[in-house]
């Protein structure tokens, strides 16, 4: 291969990415400064100086921050930790499982279980959820026959159906880095601790913690960013209450019409998001990790 | 003595049932919904019998059968393309002075992290801007731009685990460039670039948000249409679709990591 012709193999990438993710980028980004017309699509701009100094350009995201929108923001924002909590205080003993106790023999099919529904279908893992949890469905079935309840209980379309949806969907997001960490994790580390008299408990939060941060917060990231942005989960298990983030912005695109206002709610949720991406890339970088995602 | 020991078989225990229990979370609720795609009732909680009625159904429902050619299709093309365009920049990316290299990294890095809406919502706004008409062509567009990345960084792991020296004594063999890379490189890399265009394959197969955005009269997607039936109701049908997309996933990913355990192996050899 010619040394100087190097960058040609990289042409074909740098014209589909630049002409189908960053120019789409910078004209949603000045689609979000714009208004929306009295019929839909975009309002025209008599005056653009007026239009500056007014401030009217920020109009969209200003909106963006009161009222109902406000609400719906920080809601999104309280699920989307709740969803990262939870996977990984589930996901932890699991991928610790996984990565130093399970039989060596064992450890490629357990590990297949995870992956398969790291790639499968989130729509698919999602449906699941509204057959297992409507009122005929097997959940309730299971409840009534024990006598648990003695009427259906109404999961299905409620907050508490798209946190269990949540979880469900991105728990093998969380799994897969954490083990990743662990299996790197020096065993002889943990038996030096030991010697050194610290106790299970003590060496665990003292010694495992710590080394395996960096597979901590790759899952963090891993987790927290989609479930910021997702609107299928709230859409198939939520109610009409439940709207996040994700639904509004897919709602102002497809049914509201209002695609500058949608432009906005879409850059302040990349903003967040490359927000936590830096905070990311720089604690990886300080800790002299190399930053995979 | 015996305290802590039967406290640390105590608290491995705990563990072993909290794992159980986790993989059965995981993977109940995609079982019940396979098992119930075979069932005679239509009240679909209760085991009535055996029966392939409902994929009966499915091969008789014309426009589901036109969503999955549609699918078929969009994956076909969008692997060909994404697995090309990929695999030639993980080449250019394995040497350090070519041109670009950081930008190229943290711009492949991207669609990666980008949530699918805001990926969706700015591509509408494209076509929309130049006037495009959604269609099958806008749908490859969309999922080659979620993908390449993906081919890069699986090919890339296989080219790390690459003897250079292999590549410099087909040189030294008088083989020209073009040769080396024929005959000696893209056999080496050839488990990694199959893997990454069957992930790619099911990537585009799978995908909904994004496809939503971008699809237009004629171009539903297999995805599209599922969702659109799953939002009128749970039905058999359903179940019997989504089984099979499940099972066409689950022999997919294997056959993928399958190929990339055999090129993680190789390259530990070498």
């Amino acid at each position: 291969m010619r040394r100087r012709g190097t960058w040609l193999l990289l042409l074909p990438t740098w014209l589909v990415l630049g002409m189908f993710f960053l120019v789409p980028l910078v004209l949603t980004l000045v689609l979000s400064l714009r208004q929306r017309g009295v019929y839909g699509g975009v309002a025209p701009i008599p005056d653009l100086g007026a239009y500056v100094t007014s401030g009217s350009f920020l109009g969209n995201y200003a909106r963006s921050f009161a009222g109902i929108y406000a609400g719906i923001g920080w809601r999104s924002l309280w699920m989307a930790v709740l969803t990262t909590a939870l996977t990984l205080a589930i996901g932890y003993p699991v991928a610790y499982a996984l990565a130093l106790r399970a039989p060596r023999r064992w450890k490629d099919l357990l590990l297949g279980l995870v992956v398969v529904p790291f790639w499968t279908s989130f729509l698919i893992r999602t449906y699941a959820w509204m057959f297992l949890l409507r009122t005929e469905g097997l959940v309730n079935r299971l409840l009534l026959g024990t006598g648990a309840v003695d009427r259906p209980l109404e999961i299905l379309y409620t907050e508490l159906a798209v946190m269990i949806g949540l979880v469900y969907g991105e728990l093998p997001f969380m799994i897969l880095p954490l083990y990743a960490s662990l299996e790197k994790l020096d065993r002889t580390l943990l038996e030096a601790a030991a010697d050194l008299g610290a106790g299970r408990v003590s060496s665990f939060w003292r010694v495992t913690v710590p080394l395996t941060a960096p597979g901590i917060a790759a899952g963090i990231v891993l987790v927290f960013i989609p479930s910021l942005g997702q609107f299928v989960v709230s859409d198939l298990l939520g109610g009409a209450r439940s709207m996040l983030l994700g639904n509004l912005i897919q709602n102002q695109f497809a049914v509201a019409r209002n695609q500058p206002f949608g432009a906005a709610l879409a850059f302040e949720l990349m903003a967040a998001v490359l927000l936590l991406l830096l905070a990311y890339a720089f604690y990886m970088k300080r800790k002299g990790e190399e930053v995979l995602l | 003595m015996n305290g802590p020991v039967s406290a640390g078989r105590w608290s491995r225990r705990v563990l072993a049932v909290h794992t159980a229990f986790i993989y059965l979370f995981l993977w109940v609720p995609i079982g019940v919904l396979a098992v119930f795609s075979f069932n005679t009732g239509r009240q679909t909680a209760v085991w009535r019998g055996f029966t392939l009625d409902w994929y009966h159904r499915l091969l008789a429902n014309e426009a589901l059968l036109a969503a999955v050619r549609n699918s078929l299709l969009v994956a076909a093309l969008t692997t060909l393309l994404a697995t090309v365009i990929g695999t030639l920049a993980a080449l250019a990316l394995r040497r350090p002075e070519t041109p670009g290299r950081g930008g190229t990294l943290a711009l492949l890095l991207l669609p990666m992290v980008i949530p699918e809406v805001v990926l969706g919502a700015a591509l509408l706004t494209l076509f929309g801007a130049l006037g495009l008409r959604l269609s099958l062509t806008t749908v490859v567009i969309a999922h080659v731009v979620f993908s390449v990345s993906y081919v890069t960084l699986v090919v890339r792991a296989r080219l790390a685990g690459l003897d250079p020296a292999l590549e410099e004594a087909a040189r030294d063999l008088g083989a020209g460039p073009f040769e080396t890379f024929r005959r000696v490189t893209l056999p080496l890399i050839f488990p990694g670039v199959a893997a990454s265009a069957l992930l790619v394959f099911t990537l585009s197969i799978d995908d909904y948000v994004v496809t939503s955005f971008v699809a237009g009269v004629g171009s539903t997607t297999l995805p599209l249409h599922v969702y659109s039936m799953l939002r009128v109701g749970v039905t058999p049908e359903v179940n019997a679709v989504s089984t099979l997309l499940l099972a066409g996933t689950i022999v997919l990913i294997v056959a993928a990591q399958r190929l990339m355990r055999v090129s993680s192996s190789e390259g530990d050899r070498t």
